[in-house]
């Protein structure tokens, strides 16, 4: 009973940010143009997070997607143009966001590997490679940011009357809670989050598990790279500075514990849309910027700190 | 503590008297009416079956919880303890299962920890003293410890005589010790008792829990026994003995624990020939039969683990074979054993065995998610089933298989590791030592289920530190020394001096 309520928390929280905000601004927040707004700009966190909360359920933690997502970015659309000219065509930008999502793949599966084979804690490989790739991207164009003013489809367009990206953020909200909760590679993550140990002498596969979680990590940051990039109609290598702590505390308000074994892809989406439905909100009702920051951090401190509560209560009734 | 006053005190004061104690915990009466009287100067055992109430007692006597009735005399004074300050400060002293020292601190700093003297400047520790002061004590009890030696160094012997130290720095004149010897060496646990002996000696009395009523016997003084809730027998050593302590504790006799092994043993089933592993075992050849329990006897780090982690994958084998039915196995790893047809039942059930976090009937498939058909996908409700039915054969108490695996007791967790490799159904099942920290009664299950299995046609390796239970269900005991299989012999034509004798004879 317990348990159910403490996963209903950050619903509930979200819900009453939605209702009080639905009250203060009705006609500009309460409006299906603004709700799509909100979700289209989820889309980009929502996707990364969504790796995110498999990693942190497996007990480690991933650093690097903000600046992962810049070099995935810049190398998706650095090779649109290589390929496709100043101007690229359907072809090019296609084999281009390929490229771009195998190059998320490919980060992640170096930071799977790294953790794995030279038993490092993921908090020090990350660390490491979060600088690397960042100067990697920057390496790339010598520092400047590449334009692809026809890459417009994932970012700007919509189908059956909602962006691309949003639809593409339910696809991949789909495929991670199927994963999680249907596949042995998910229950899996859970073990190991919970006990190392225990699930390796139970027969898992821990190297293995992790790689391919840290890869298809990877992998959502690299298809939320392309979804920047069109949404900006340009790769930047200054994108996703800081995009990580936003990740974290997206999974982290949904329920995750930063220690393993816990946490639920539908915790972690409430969570991304709590954020984004905050600043939102703040926004409309002229809240500064700065101010943001400051509930932000007072919501993930808060939400942490109510978890808590409820869960001492649970284990001692 | 003021020794000489209580070395010449009358030997027969009481120390401890708790009366009419009764404790209820929403539904469940957790104790109903229990006394236990403890003279100065002496060990008292107190025994009982897992949940028949020792904890509660003890952290009553601890100040940890209120009693609903009941009254404490400490030394002859009425005392109420409502927390564990006022217990100290009333001389009780906690010493539990699990130690909790500062690791990183030393030996003096552990035990001035929260109380060092202070140092000649403000806000300062007074080093000097508190080094000083830790080697009266040590001398004072003719202890061996470096004071300056870090925690984390030390064997959990050294640990249990830190925690011994900064009880009597604290003035204990009681000091309760909760399974003392659960992860202690045969050599660490006869030093513990010296020590023991020591302090009863000085005029502290000691209240001693184990499950090992070998260790009773040889050390208390008085026994008392608590079962259900109550206390339902209480005397001196001198007029019981093992059978008639496991009487009071279950109403049943000792030898109704061993089932009746009807022995049908068939042909080879595992054959291990010349294993040796990194972790230090070497040139381990045996063989187990189908419908076989074969023991594995030998003392605290002489290699039985180790043998049971080089067959199933977990340490690296640098020589020799497995064939299992007559094929070679290749296995590197835990999942290739699992695959193979072994089971492996580890001897730390927290740190190699259960994800408690997770619900109890992923724990029961985990290793097993291949097996009932869900290798690529899982479905909920069948597993759910699966795992009830897993758990059901084990008689877990659960309140669904959905619960989450830490709100059950130590020894349903123990079942529930069971019932995860019954369901794995393998041919050749490991089970190191099984039966550590629970109850009498959960043990009795445990026999009860390895001659099921053997009657089942598997081979089983059962390695235990405890003799009587080897004796009692093995049909041959291989015994270890030093990573080195120094006996094969079969149970009915040897005796536990024999064995011992070979486990030991290089240490003696």
């Amino acid at each position: 009973m317990n348990r159910f309520i403490r996963q209903l928390l950050p619903f509930a929280t979200l819900t009453l940010i939605v209702a009080a905000l639905s009250a203060l601004e009705p006609d500009t927040f309460l409006t299906a143009e603004n709700f799509l707004n909100v979700l289209s700009r989820s889309s980009v966190n929502g996707i990364i997070a969504m790796g995110m909360t498999a990693v942190i359920i497996s007990g480690g933690i991933d650093l690097s997607v903000g600046s992962m997502m810049a070099m995935a970015g810049m190398v998706g659309a650095g090779f649109m143009l290589k390929v496709g000219g100043t101007e690229p065509g359907a072809a090019s930008m296609l084999l281009g966001t390929i490229v771009g999502i195998g190059a998320g793949a490919l980060c992640g599966l170096l930071n799977g590997t790294l953790i794995t084979k030279l038993k490092l804690p993921p908090f020090i490989v990350t660390l490491g490679t979060m600088s690397a790739f960042r100067g990697t991207s920057y390496i790339i164009n010598s520092s400047k940011m590449y334009d692809v003013p026809s890459y417009t489809l994932l970012g700007q367009s919509n189908l059956f009357g909602m962006p691309v990206s949003v639809w593409i953020l339910a696809i991949v909200v789909l495929i991670g809670f199927l994963i999680l909760k249907y596949t042995p590679l998910g229950r899996y993550t859970y073990a190991i989050g919970s006990n190392r140990e225990a699930a390796f002498h139970a027969g898992v596969n821990v190297d293995r598990n992790l790689i391919a979680i840290y890869s298809l990590t990877g992998m959502f940051v690299g298809l939320a790279a392309m979804i920047q990039t069109s949404r900006t109609i340009s790769a930047q290598p200054t994108a996703g500075i800081s995009l990580e702590l936003d990740i974290i505390a997206a999974v982290v308000i949904g329920g995750a514990s930063l220690s393993g074994g816990r946490g639920t892809v539908i915790g972690t989406i409430v969570g991304t849309l709590l954020i984004s439905f905050l600043r939102n909100g703040c926004t409309l009702l002229g809240i500064s910027t700065n101010i943001q920051l400051v509930v932000i951090g007072a919501i993930i401190i808060g939400a942490v700190a109510l978890d808590q509560v409820a869960r001492s209560k649970a284990e001692a009734g | 503590m003021n020794s000489t006053h209580s070395q010449t005190a009358a030997p027969q004061s009481m120390a401890l008297h708790m009366k009419g104690i009764s404790k209820r915990f929403g539904p469940v009466q957790a104790l109903t009416d229990v006394s236990l009287a403890v003279q100065t100067g002496t060990v008292h055992a107190l025994v009982g079956e897992n949940g028949a109430g020792k904890s509660t007692l003890m952290k009553i006597l601890a100040g940890v919880y209120q009693p609903d009735t009941g009254a404490i005399e400490i030394g002859g004074q009425a005392l109420t303890l409502e927390t564990p300050g006022q217990a100290i400060e009333a001389g009780v002293s906690m010493i539990y299962q699990e130690l909790d020292l500062a690791e990183d601190l030393t030996v003096a700093e552990n035990i001035f920890l929260g109380a060092e003297p202070k140092g000649t400047l403000p806000f300062t520790v007074s080093h000097h003293q508190m080094a000083a002061q830790t080697r009266k004590l040590i001398q004072q009890y003719n202890f061996e410890i470096d004071p300056t030696a870090r925690a984390e160094t030390l064997p959990t012997g050294d640990c249990q005589i830190i925690e011994i130290l900064k009880a009597l720095r604290r003035n204990a004149s009681i000091i309760v010790m909760d399974e003392p010897t659960s992860s202690l060496s045969e050599r660490e646990t006869a030093r513990l008792f010296d020590v023991v002996r020591q302090l009863r000696a000085q005029g502290l009395c000691i209240i001693y829990i184990s499950h090992r009523l070998e260790e009773i016997v040889e050390l208390a003084d008085e026994v008392s026994v608590l079962r259900d809730g109550r206390l339902v027998h209480a005397e001196a050593i001198a007029e019981l003995d093992i059978p008639k302590i496991v009487h009071h504790m279950v109403g049943r006799e000792l030898d109704d624990f061993f089932p009746e092994r009807t022995l049908d043993i068939g042909a080879p089933l595992v054959q291990v020939s010349d294993l040796s592993s990194a972790a230090g075992v070497a040139d381990i050849s045996f063989d187990v039969c189908r419908g076989e329990i074969v023991g594995m006897a030998g003392l605290v780090g002489a290699g039985r683990t180790e043998v049971a982690r080089a067959i199933f994958g977990v340490d690296k084998r640098t020589t020799g074979q497995v064939t299992l039915d007559g094929q070679e196995l290749s296995i590197d790893s835990p999942r290739d054993a699992i695959a193979s047809g072994i089971a492996l039942l580890t001897e730390d059930r927290k740190r190699t065995g259960l994800c408690v976090q997770l619900p109890c009937s992923w724990n029961i498939t985990l290793p097993n998610l291949q097996q009932i058909g869900m290798g690529s996908l899982i479905k909920p409700a069948k597993e759910t089933t699966i795992a009830a039915e897993a758990g059901g054969r084990m008689a877990v108490k659960w309140t669904s298989p959905r619960a989450l695996t830490e709100s059950l007791s130590g020894g349903n967790q123990q079942k529930l590791l069971i019932a995860r490799w019954l369901l794995a159904n393998s041919a050749f099942m490991i089970f190191d030592e099984p039966t550590r920290g629970i109850d009498v009664g959960a043990k009795a299950e445990v026999y009860g289920l390895l001659n099921t299995l053997a009657e089942q046609g598997k081979a089983i390796l059962f390695i235990s530190s405890e003799l009587p239970e080897l004796f009692g269900i093995a049909d041959r005991i291989l015994v270890m020394r030093r990573g080195k299989l120094v006996g094969n012999l079969v149970t009915k034509e040897t005796t536990p001096e024999k064995v011992m004798h070979l486990a030991a004879v290089e240490e003696g």
